[in-house]
């Protein structure tokens, strides 16, 4: 079953963001949904933004209303540098909870739900295998409290698949994401001067491209594929390997006994290491990324491949600072842009999706057919509200329609519809369109 | 509406699949079979055979394997420590070669002895020299020396591998490598000289079950040899527990000649018998089938290893 209607938690996270954009793309949805407790960070045009909490009533309400069938969670928090403890709390465990509580129900309209988990899962040991399976536990309890938060989300995230069986649960664990534009404490460790290591140990590691990210949570909403999936690039480099094609100098100033009274030094200094980041530095982590190769996912690098973008993009850094202005969500321009009947969107959209979706964001009822009425509607309306149009209303709005619109639309009515008289009139239109068309001296 | 939903998951997965030219619809099926909350009851991953031809390409702008296996640390130390010692020190002699499979995984199971072991370079360094293929051996090593700095740095290198059921499933499954297992593991090395050539217990025979799991052969080796070149008089509790080592042994040379006189070893003749491979058709599962397995390789070695010791004339002559 294809996702038709999607809710994006999270959507002002990086990967909420990334994802819906991607999506929008996407002929096949219907409805994005993107809801969070903050502004979103990336310019969305179809993407419709709610800010909510995580109050699973609100939520709830949402996903009756709009008949969501996909939930994509993308919201945990697996960085313990990004917020405290308390608050990751809040939004890892809580949050997870009322999310899954507002998916399920007896007569939840909810039919799949991606859940973005993290590596963290595992943790890094000393009797770690040197690549994690999706089938294996971590060996021993969780110890820091961002591993014990994931651990829990996890589990109420399985318990909710076991609960309702008739929702495809896929939990995706990635890797340690590096990329131009996400900051973790791990790029800001690279991005010293020389990297701090702890001596007498070189930690094997793996990472996933941002846009491998994006690429996985694509592939698992546009297939069914319940279970647990890794997502970690081909390859596992030891953290020297790293440091040599980052380009950078290597510190081995963390003492093998005594690890972490050095590193609050290091806070001190203003260098921040995760807890998570000291085990892993010592220990390093694999993880056997086939599973999900094997249902077809292409990865665009190798973890290999992946360090050396990174690496290009420190170089640029220093010359691109502050060249792209960050986009700034202001509500009332946001709801002008998608609203209002002024502005031309036909223009504003790059021509491979002029072809089938409409800026306008999918509404049920009267909302909708107020919209054909001003004369702005396009055919993104085509795959929900144009089936409820008579022959003689469409005739009317033809009239407004871009000569590339037409067309398209005269293909969408031949394959769905094949109602004799709108084909008509649409030829019709497009002969009137043709004198002043683009062949024009 | 569940069964109905899960077959229409089926062909999509499996179109998908095919689609992206993975090819296999056989994973199509097994993936909606797999549950979130599904318990890792064993260590061991059991996939289907498919997923072998999805391990990572080889790099070759890479120095080091995904395992941190390093050519060139391997290399140096090969052409000059282990060079040396294979050659002028220990005058290795190699025996049955030929029972070392050239293609496919194998599981060779040696007898362990000395201080600080001299056995496994010797046997990787033989089937470098005298393999007609000289394949490359993984070793497999006990998890402490990842947690030991230094140890943990430099042994992936070299081509060890700590001992995880899952790590030797994949080397010798999925990457169809040969993996040298010590059962008897550091009870060997640190059992005292009067107690040489006599091998201790072989743990709980998980080598065999591994071998089982992965469908590869068990190729039996003997060394004779690093009892005397490494003998341990006794261990000093005390520094044991103070430096955080697996044991602090007193040997001829260590610790009076400093630490590192540890590797200060004697002279002493090695011959390397490698038996022939022992195929296994019992289930994995079955602990006593797998206890009597691992039995019968210990008292395999342990023969042969009697019958050596007997002809040989001089301990540092041969």
């Amino acid at each position: 079953m294809p996702s038709r209607r999607v809710l994006i938690t999270g959507l002002s996270t990086y990967w909420g963001g990334r994802l819906a954009e991607a999506l929008e793309g996407s002929d096949e949805l219907e409805t994005i949904i993107g809801v969070d407790s903050r502004d979103p960070t990336r310019e969305l045009e179809r993407t419709e933004f709610v800010r909510v909490g995580t109050q699973h009533s609100l939520l709830r309400r949402i996903v009756e209303a709009a008949e969501i069938d996909t939930v994509v969670d993308t919201r945990l928090i697996v960085d313990s540098v990004a917020t405290s403890a308390a608050r990751a709390h809040e939004n890892n465990v809580i949050g997870t909870m009322n999310i899954l509580a507002a998916c399920g129900g007896p007569n939840s309209s909810v039919r799949k739900l991606v859940f973005k988990s993290s590596a963290h899962y595992y943790g890094c040991h000393q009797d770690d295998p040197a690549f994690f399976t999706e089938d294996m536990e971590r060996p021993h309890p969780p110890r820091t409290p961002l591993e014990r938060d994931i651990l829990e989300a996890e589990a109420a995230v399985a318990d909710f698949a076991e609960k309702n069986p008739d929702v495809s649960v896929t939990i995706l664990r990635f890797a340690n994401v590096l990329g131009s534009s996400v900051k973790t404490s791990h790029t800001a460790l690279f991005d010293l001067p020389a990297v701090p290591m702890v001596l007498g140990f070189d930690p094997r590691y793996q990472f996933v491209h941002e846009d491998d990210v994006v690429g996985a949570l694509e592939h698992v909403l546009n297939q069914s594929l319940p279970g647990v999936f890794n997502v970690a690039a081909d390859g596992v480099l030891a953290l020297t390997e790293v440091i040599d094609l980052l380009g950078k100098r290597i510190a081995p100033v963390l003492p093998p006994w005594g690890t972490g009274l050095a590193a609050a030094a290091l806070r001190r200094a203003g260098v921040v290491i995760s807890p998570e980041m000291l085990t892993q530095l010592r220990f390093g982590r694999g993880l056997d990324n086939r599973l999900l190769k094997a249902t077809g996912f292409r990865y665009r690098y190798t973890t290999r491949e992946t360090v050396l973008k990174l690496a290009e993009h420190m170089r640029l850094a220093p010359i691109l600072r502050g060249a792209a202005a960050p986009y700034r969500y202001e509500r009332e321009v946001e709801e002008f842009l998608r609203r209002s009947p002024n502005v031309r969107r036909s223009g504003r959209r790059p021509p491979e999706r002029a072809d089938g979706h409409g800026v306008l964001p999918e509404r049920t009822g009267e909302a909708h057919a107020a919209d054909r009425g001003d004369g702005s509607a396009e055919l993104g309306g085509a795959s929900a509200g144009y089936e409820d149009l008579e022959a003689g209303e469409l005739a009317v709005l033809l009239g407004s329609l871009e000569t590339d619109d037409l067309i398209a639309l005269r293909e969408h009515e031949r394959t769905a519809h094949r109602r004799p008289d709108v084909l008509a009139a649409i030829d019709d239109a497009l002969g009137r369109a043709e004198p002043a068309g683009p062949d024009e001296p | 509406m569940p069964t109905a939903g899960r077959s229409t998951l089926d062909a999509d997965a499996a179109a998908a699949t095919e689609a992206a030219g993975a090819g296999d619809p056989s994973r199509g099926e097994e993936a909606p079979a797999r549950e979130p909350s599904s318990p890792a009851s064993t260590a061991v991953a059991r996939r289907g055979p498919d997923l072998r031809r999805h391990l990572p390409g080889l790099e070759t702008d890479r120095r080091l394997t995904d395992w941190g296996r390093s050519e060139r640390v391997e290399g140096l130390v090969d052409r000059t420590l282990v060079d040396f010692l294979y050659r002028y020190w220990f005058r290795c002699e190699v025996e049955g070669i030929e029972n070392v499979p050239a293609t496919g995984g194998a599981l060779l199971v040696s007898n362990h002895a000395g201080a600080l072991p001299p056995d496994a370079a010797m046997v990787a360094k033989a089937l470098r020299e005298e393999h007609p293929y000289a394949r490359p051996l993984n070793i497999k090593v006990e998890h402490f020396f990842k947690g030991y700095p230094g140890l943990s740095m430099l042994l992936p290198k070299l081509g060890c591998v700590a001992a995880h059921p899952a790590n030797v499933h994949r080397l010798l499954y999925d990457e169809e490598a040969l993996v040298l297992v010590f059962p008897e593991g550091q009870k060997g090395t640190r059992k005292l000289y009067k107690d040489r050539y006599r091998l201790r217990r072989f743990g709980r025979g998980g080598f065999v079950a591994s071998a089982v799991r992965a469908g590869v052969p068990i190729v039996p080796v003997c060394v004779m040899g690093a009892e005397e070149a490494a003998p341990i008089f006794a261990h000093l509790r005390l520094l044991e527990r103070l430096t955080g080592l697996l044991y602090f042994p007193l040997t001829p040379t260590f610790p009076d000649f400093g630490l590192t006189r540890m590797a200060g070893y004697l002279p002493a003749k090695f011959r390397i018998r490698f038996l022939e491979p022992i195929e296994l058709d019992i289930s994995p599962d079955d602990r006593g089938a797998v206890h009597t397995a691992a039995e019968s390789v210990r008292a395999r070695i342990q023969e042969n290893l009697f019958e050596m010791v007997g002809e040989r004339d001089s301990i540092w002559l041969g």
